[in-house]
């Protein structure tokens, strides 16, 4: 059962095949049996996932159920989560038990999905490869050698490995996009205000949202019919409409038109990579799109703009974590800057405190102007590189990471290769795009990620896109060996 | 050398809304510690701040009020430093972007004068908890009751060229905001506190001395002692060869002195950026008309209704109004009585030298607007003249009763019979024969002589103008 997609898990639980508790229990099972090998989850929940199967059980019996009612899921851990320890990937918040469930965490116990446990991940979601977690790195699935991407790593490698239906993750600059790509998954990183970021831990505040790792697209739309919506503990949420993303899915793609970024297949893009990302292109033809060549001039500025916005929100956005009200506190303070500074010195992982100091930097007196105000005009820039692509396609297609997954331990003593392999998947973030990533055909039986990047709100649409997609193909059917089948 | 002191205020006044300006949490003073933080003022990870609207109401129409730029846009920044009593370890303030500009404020000078003083701009922030130090065996205490609670700092040009003219201004201000309903003006309760950038210069000099800043003052008093004694520190200082370092001072009252808290090479750089949890606040013409719409009378408009409506002097229209409170209880008393200028002398001369006396406010006054009504009501039957009046209020302050009560119980009652005050007068010519004979021979200034004895004759209670009539009737015959 744990191949099934959500759509069939609903139907079989309605049917009776078997009890939300069976299920929530084999998923349990192949935790206990799988996840020491790849250090998925931080944190399972047996008993609160058992009893939250049994109330869908309940709910299923009464005739009361809605379509997730009953499908166990997985949450990155940083999602705040009542009662359930939420350590963001950090030794900072390894004994931070929050009394609030953050508003993703609220929409999904009400659509009646049992939570397994809580997904390993990078260190506050800096990183790239899922090996800045204080709880170790994450293997993938297809090669334990390797690395599941990051920073949503825990959910894709145990989704990917059949751990877990479904998982949520949260994406600033990839973080859902390159680790779907790595592990075989189909991912969406909503439009930025589409998914409430209350009780999601702020890595760097204007470029976060919450969004779905998946086995297709057509659970990830599911799911993020569930999770979506304007909340008003949410400022910066937006007060769109809610809609039902899995209603247009069918859509023929029949004169569609698919905007192919120049600066997305240059140098740098692995040739193997290459090759399946133009045969899926191939298939969007075949399925009556047609493809243009558009230009994204702006696209080798994301990084360097990235790298100077995200470091500085979350420059402030840790300054929190000060071991004075929960979390982590040092040994035997001998005076406040002394309790300051070793505790967030010895309660940060190395790539947070390099995070922080370029973030400090880049706010410094002096240099705001150079930096922080500078970025801030690249980003409106290189977002009006993609609204004047907009006016001419429906969506844009392009690679998700250059290579297939990176060997453990290959980048991490070389942070700005590391900050790379995000290149084609950051500009969106920058920009608030929704933006996805579907499996293509493999390389060398590893995956590869096709990336889809719609327009604001347009996430339906890029949904219809990804699932047509996989009508016509198999890849996001494949699943790693040595799992189980 | 003759030299020039320099005065910009920064006014922190708390906004009396029920929240907190980014929670829900209630923004009462005085709970126990700790019991009015939720997980947003605890700065607990992944949760965000929510404007609350009616701060931003009440700094727009604080805004209106000294005829200030409302910036159609403005932006929440953070503020970043650490310290224990603020939780997210920045506070959330506006830099570069207030949310009210440039206005400003008339004060009264001693001479009679008006000053008009320059507001640079007003902008909302949130306050930070308190940091407790005794009681905790060497520790320190943290409540968070106060973190979050909206303030709006107000920002003065550097205008004020002394003591009096900076305690002046602050008043204005602190009567302004309580005008408006915008802060209580509890001072004791931190509800309104003052920051003084304070600096000399040669006089004539264009350029200004460096400043110092002096910080956290709570009370009017110790504003202008502060400032004062800040003075002649950079002067003497000055003129013994040294040169005032620009830094933040601490005014002690006990010892009255100011000491340097940190200097500016120690400070800190609060790398400011605007806030990306919170979006841009933006201010329509539609709110703009509804909070002018509720804009109670200021002080200015009051005083020229007071002098309009009631024939008040400038003077005593003006300390009538100094004041929302003095001048509403006024307003009582002069309905109830229909005597406005007997009323504003009333209120302008007894009530306010007793509340003064004992530095009381006049929401506290043990006499209510209505009872000094009813005891002015006695003057003008008749029962009691103006000079037992005062007496009987002072019966009234210390609690021993109404005017009434009071009249009954020391017999008061004022002699207004013609036949009894007629006796008292021919007692007195009687007794007096030399000052008879001499007034009779023109001697017209001894008329106030017997007005004296006849008055004293009778205790005060004789009615003086029938005392006056008859008098001049039986001497003059």
């Amino acid at each position: 059962m744990h191949n099934k997609t959500l759509t069939e898990l609903a139907a079989d639980l309605r049917a009776g095949a078997y009890t939300s508790v069976e299920l929530t229990q084999h998923f349990l099972d192949r935790i206990a049996k799988y996840d020491g090998e790849l250090n998925s989850f931080i944190t399972v929940t047996p008993e609160q996932a058992l009893a939250e199967a049994a109330a869908a059980d309940a709910q299923i019996a009464a005739g009361t159920a809605g379509p997730l009612t009953g499908i166990p899921m997985a949450h990155k851990d940083i999602f705040c989560t009542d009662g359930v320890k939420t350590s963001c990937g950090s030794k900072m918040l390894d004994n931070f038990v929050a009394p609030y469930d953050a508003t993703v965490v609220t929409k999904l116990k009400q659509a009646g999905m049992p939570m397994l446990g809580k997904t390993n991940m990078d260190e506050f979601a800096m990183g790239s490869s899922n090996e800045n977690s204080y709880y170790g790195a994450v293997k993938n699935p297809w090669d334990t050698e390797r690395v599941p991407g990051g920073s949503s790593g825990g959910s894709a490698a145990a989704v990917a490995a059949r751990l877990a239906p479904i998982a949520t993750g949260t994406d600033t600059g990839g973080s859902i996009r390159q680790p779907a790509a790595f592990t075989g998954l189909t991912g969406i990183k909503p439009t930025y205000g589409r998914v409430s970021r209350f009780g999601m831990i702020a890595y760097a505040s204007s470029l976060d949202q919450g969004g779905v790792l998946a086995r297709d697209a057509s659970d990830c739309a599911l799911m993020l019919t569930a999770m979506s919506g304007f909340d008003e503990r949410d400022s910066t949420s937006s007060q769109v409409e809610d809609e039902d993303f899995s209603a247009n899915l069918d859509k023929p793609l029949q004169g569609l038109r698919i905007g192919l970024p120049k600066e997305y297949f240059g140098e740098g893009l692995d040739a193997s990579v290459n090759a399946s990302i133009q045969a899926a292109l191939e298939q969007y033809r075949a399925l009556g799109a047609e493809t243009v060549e558009v230009s994204l001039p702006n696209s080798h500025l994301a990084i360097p703009s990235y790298y100077v916005i995200a470091p500085a929100e979350c420059s402030a956005n840790l300054s929190r974590l000060d071991g004075v009200r929960y979390g982590y506190r040092c040994e035997n303070p001998k005076d406040l800057e002394d309790m300051y500074k070793r505790s967030r010195g010895e309660g940060f992982g190395s790539e947070v405190k390099r995070r922080i100091m370029v973030g400090t930097y880049a706010l410094s007196a002096g240099y705001y102007d150079a930096y922080y105000l500078k970025a801030q005009k690249v980003r409106r820039i290189i977002k009006e590189d993609y609204v004047k692509v907009f006016n001419d396609v429906d969506v844009i297609m392009g690679p998700v990471t250059t290579n297939t997954a990176f060997k453990l331990g290959e980048k991490v003593d070389d942070p700005v290769s590391m900050y790379l392999s995000d290149i084609y998947t950051i500009a969106l973030n920058l920009a608030g795009l929704p933006g996805m990533s579907l499996p293509v055909e493999p390389v060398e039986g590893l995956p590869v990620g096709l990336q889809i990047i719609g327009n604001y709100f347009d996430e339906a649409k890029l949904l219809n896109v990804a699932h047509q997609f996989q009508q016509a193909t198999s890849w996001h059917k494949q699943s790693p060996e040595g799992f189980g089948g | 050398m003759e030299w020039e002191t320099v005065i910009g205020l920064e006014i922190h006044a708390q906004l009396s809304t029920k929240s907190k300006i980014f929670s829900g949490s209630s923004t009462a003073y005085g709970a126990e510690p700790n019991t009015q933080a939720n997980v947003v003022d605890l700065a607990m990870p992944g949760v965000l701040p929510v404007l609350n609207r009616e701060a931003v109401r009440k700094a727009v129409m604080f805004g209106l009020a000294i005829e200030a730029d409302i910036a159609p846009y403005s932006v929440f920044a953070r503020k970043n430093y650490f310290y224990p009593d603020l939780p997210q370890g920045y506070q959330i303030s506006q830099f570069d972007k207030p949310i009210v500009g440039l206005g400003h404020l008339d004060i009264e000078l001693e001479n009679g004068e008006t000053k008009r003083v320059g507001v640079t701009r007003a902008h909302l922030e949130q306050d930070a908890g308190k940091s407790l130090h005794e009681d905790f065996a060497g520790q320190t205490g943290i409540d968070l009751n106060r973190s979050g609670t909206p303030l709006l700092e107000i920002v003065s040009e550097p205008e004020m060229s002394n003591a009096k003219e900076a305690v002046a201004y602050m008043k204005k201000i602190h009567s302004l905001v309580q005008y408006l309903g915008i802060c209580d003006g509890n001072m004791q309760e931190g509800s309104f506190r003052c920051d003084a950038n304070v600096s000399v210069r040669p006089k004539g000099q264009k350029e200004f001395g460096t400043r110092a800043e002096l910080k956290n003052i709570n009370s009017f008093k110790f504003v202008e002692r502060a400032i004062n004694i800040e003075v002649e520190r950079q002067i003497d200082l000055i003129e013994s060869g040294g040169t005032v370092v620009q830094e933040t001072r601490l005014f002690d009252p006990d010892k009255d002195e100011t000491r340097s808290m940190r200097s500016k090479e120690e400070a800190n750089d609060y790398r400011y950026f605007p806030d990306p949890d919170l979006l841009p606040v933006e201010i329509t013409q539609a709110l703009l008309a509804e909070v002018r719409a509720e804009l109670p009378e200021l002080p200015e408009q009051k005083k020229q209704r007071f002098m309009d409506e009631f024939k008040l002097s400038e003077f005593d229209a003006s300390v009538l109004t100094a004041s929302r409170a003095l001048a509403e209880y006024f307003e009582v008393v002069a309905a109830a009585t229909s005597e406005p200028k007997l009323s504003a002398n009333w209120v302008s001369g007894e009530l306010a030298s007793y509340l003064n006396k004992q530095d009381m406010a006049v929401e506290d006054s043990p006499v209510s607007a209505e009872q000094l009504a009813s005891l002015i009501a006695r003057i003008t039957d008749n029962t009691i003249s103006g000079k037992i009046a005062k007496d009987v209020f002072e019966a009234m302050w210390n609690g021993e009763g109404t005017p009434d009560e009071i009249i009954e119980a020391k017999g008061l009652k004022q002699i207004t019979d013609t036949g009894a005050i007629e006796t008292l007068i021919d007692g007195i010519i009687a007794a007096n024969p030399g000052q008879y004979e001499q007034y009779r021979s023109g001697k017209d200034k001894l008329f106030g002589f017997f007005v004296g004895q006849v008055m004293k004759e009778s205790k005060g209670k004789a009615n003086p103008a029938e005392v006056n009539r008859l008098l001049k009737a039986k001497l003059d015959a």
